[in-house]
């Protein structure tokens, strides 16, 4: 008897995952299939699961549209987003390799300096940020676009944390052969520590991809936008061509889901570390 | 002199090798915008960065006097209000289901985690081009019409405030899978011993083993998780923009604080020293909101 109901609360349970994972997917396949549906399709006054026809000409016309840069825009944001992730593991690692293995007296010191930027959210920033780029005469550049959000404190607080745990037999093994600092971090540490490096690179790379607020603040002139900012102009746009819109928005998220599903397994294990403080 | 400088093996500057470049950077990009924020924010600063009219605190008490303001944050209360529990249940629930799976473990973390993946921009033409459409087409409407019920215009509705719906939920969305993620760490270092000897006194498994053992032994997780939303929730602006922006400009209501911020510094005015003003209060009103939280869970504190 006590079985049954514990096999009916199984199925139970399992029936629940999978209506909330189809509500999870939901919104994809709407994407994608206002993507590639015509656009009589989509305004059917019934509603049509799948599309009588499916326009892969769709993802050509895009990038043939001369109103919207498309192309232009991944460009820019695949030049960012790349800038940044390499930008941010060589400085963020080497610091936290610094804060960690390093002895130095007033370590913790600097140590606070850098946690006390994560105390502000980073998004209450972006006025003064502006005042500061818009002054150097960055707006509108790759440089104003990237150079700012290189320093970012989590990833310098999450190599440290790691770099604390790495194993000192290795690091002295390279004493022992006479390596400095220097050569021990480059020849040794970084090649021993992928995943870490797999785990934050794969963070910051989704965060600049995706990041919307700093482009649209920086990125004014249409030359120096990025794929969000681009899809963004659709939603303010008087008229919308529905297909465009999220043909446009599946050519977006493709790059990523491919890094997410690939890298899925660092990302996890970077964003449970990364969670909890203590 | 210089050998006490580079300290013994020159392991000072070898320190500073490694942590200088991007302390200097943090420096200049981190702490020279802040700080001259707060000094704009004493200026008229229209259009320029480098005001030379004195203004005291007028920036503030003009911010501090704007109704629309005032409203700003209220909005961020409500948001907050709606944002911070429903993800909290919803992703604690996701993690309890998912913990629990033996086989497709790995399958469902990856559908309900793959929102991560996506943009706020993205998911914001989702929601409101294709979901939650004011037209007849769209997925919610079509789904009221099966029922028999009038469309709504569900962005533009203010009596009820449908958009709230919209707004929460793609938030909801983007943001559960990433919280699920933290509550399954958390459930895994729940040590096994404790669920067999609370079998062993006669807890049955379900409510009361989640009433007294997993959810205490998640509480680190929980307040961490919660103090992460309610800085996110504060942060919020890609979807408040992408939703509810038309070629027409910003609607009135709805307004957080960053959007309310991003028109006056950066719109037509280019208020530099209102807007660092604003931006001055905002980090003010986020620390102690922040502070409050760590004493209300009593953070800090050494635990029992």
């Amino acid at each position: 008897m006590d079985s049954h109901l514990r096999g009916l609360a199984r199925a139970l349970r399992l029936t629940l995952l999978i209506a909330l994972a189809v509500l999870f997917l939901i919104p994809f396949y709407l994407m994608v299939r206002d993507g590639l549906a015509s656009e009589s399709d989509i305004t059917a006054p019934g509603w049509t699961f799948f599309p009588h026809t499916l326009h892969f000409s769709h993802v050509r016309e895009l990038f043939d549209d001369p109103s919207v840069p498309m192309a232009h825009a991944l460009w820019n944001s695949t030049r960012i987003a790349v800038l940044t992730t390499a930008g941010t593991l060589l400085l963020a690692s080497m610091c936290g390799y610094g804060l960690a293995r390093i002895p130095y007296p007033h370590a913790n010191a600097v140590f606070y300096g850098i946690l006390g930027t994560l105390m502000i959210p980073s998004a209450v920033t972006f006025v003064p940020s502006f005042v500061l780029v818009s002054s150097l005469g960055w707006v509108s550049s790759l440089r104003g676009l990237v150079v700012p959000t290189l320093f970012s404190a989590f990833a310098a607080f999450l190599f440290r944390q790691y770099f604390l745990g790495f194993p000192g037999e290795l690091e002295d093994a390279a004493r022992v052969d006479g390596l400095g600092y220097w050569r021990t971090y480059w020849r040794i540490v970084v090649p021993n520590s992928q995943p870490v490096f797999a785990a934050v690179g794969a963070i910051v790379f989704i965060g600049s991809w995706n990041s919307f607020l700093w482009p649209l603040v920086i990125g004014q002139d249409q030359s120096a936008w990025t794929v969000q900012v681009a899809l963004a102009s659709f939603a303010t746009a008087q008229t919308v061509n529905l297909h465009e819109l999220f043909t446009a928005a599946a050519v977006s998220v493709l790059p990523l889901v491919v890094v997410f599903v690939v890298l899925q397994r660092h990302i996890v294990a970077g964003v449970e570390r990364s969670g909890i403080d203590d | 002199m210089l050998a006490r400088l580079l300290g013994p093996q020159r392991r000072y500057l070898w320190f500073w090798v490694f942590t200088g470049p991007f302390v200097v950077g943090l420096v200049v990009f981190g702490y020279v915008p802040l700080v001259w924020s707060v000094v704009l924010s004493f200026f008229d600063a229209h259009d320029t960065v480098t005001p030379r009219h004195f203004v005291g605190l007028a920036n503030y008490a003009s911010m501090l006097g704007d109704a629309a303001f005032r409203s700003s944050l209220a909005t961020f209360a409500v948001f907050t209000l709606f944002i911070v529990p429903t993800t909290f249940a919803v992703s604690l629930g996701l993690a309890l289901l998912v913990h629990r799976l033996r086989r497709w473990r790995a399958f469902f973390r990856s559908v309900f985690f793959l929102p991560t993946a996506c943009s706020y921009v993205v998911a914001s033409l989702i929601w409101k081009m294709a979901v939650f459409n004011g037209v007849r087409f769209g997925l919610a409407n079509t789904v009221l019409r099966w029922f028999g019920a009038d469309p709504v215009a569900w962005l533009s509705t203010t009596h009820p405030p449908w958009y709230w719906l919209v707004i929460v939920t793609v938030r909801l969305w983007l943001q559960a899978g990433f919280y699920m993620i933290l509550f399954l760490a958390g459930l895994q270092r729940v040590p096994r011993s404790l669920y067999e000897a609370a079998a062993v006194d006669g807890a049955r498994p379900g409510w009361q083993t989640f009433r007294y053992i997993t959810f205490p032994q998640l509480r680190a997780t929980s307040v961490a998780v919660v103090l992460l939303l309610v800085i996110n929730a504060f942060q919020a602006f890609d979807e408040f923009y992408n939703l509810l922006s038309t070629s027409a400009g910003y609607p009135p209501y709805a307004r957080p604080p960053l959007v309310y911020l991003y028109y006056v510094a950066l719109g037509q005015g280019q208020d530099l020293g209102l807007g660092s003003a604003g931006a001055v209060i905002l980090a003010l009103v986020i620390a102690v909101v922040t502070v409050a939280q760590a004493r209300w869970f009593g953070l800090g504190r050494k635990e029992a």
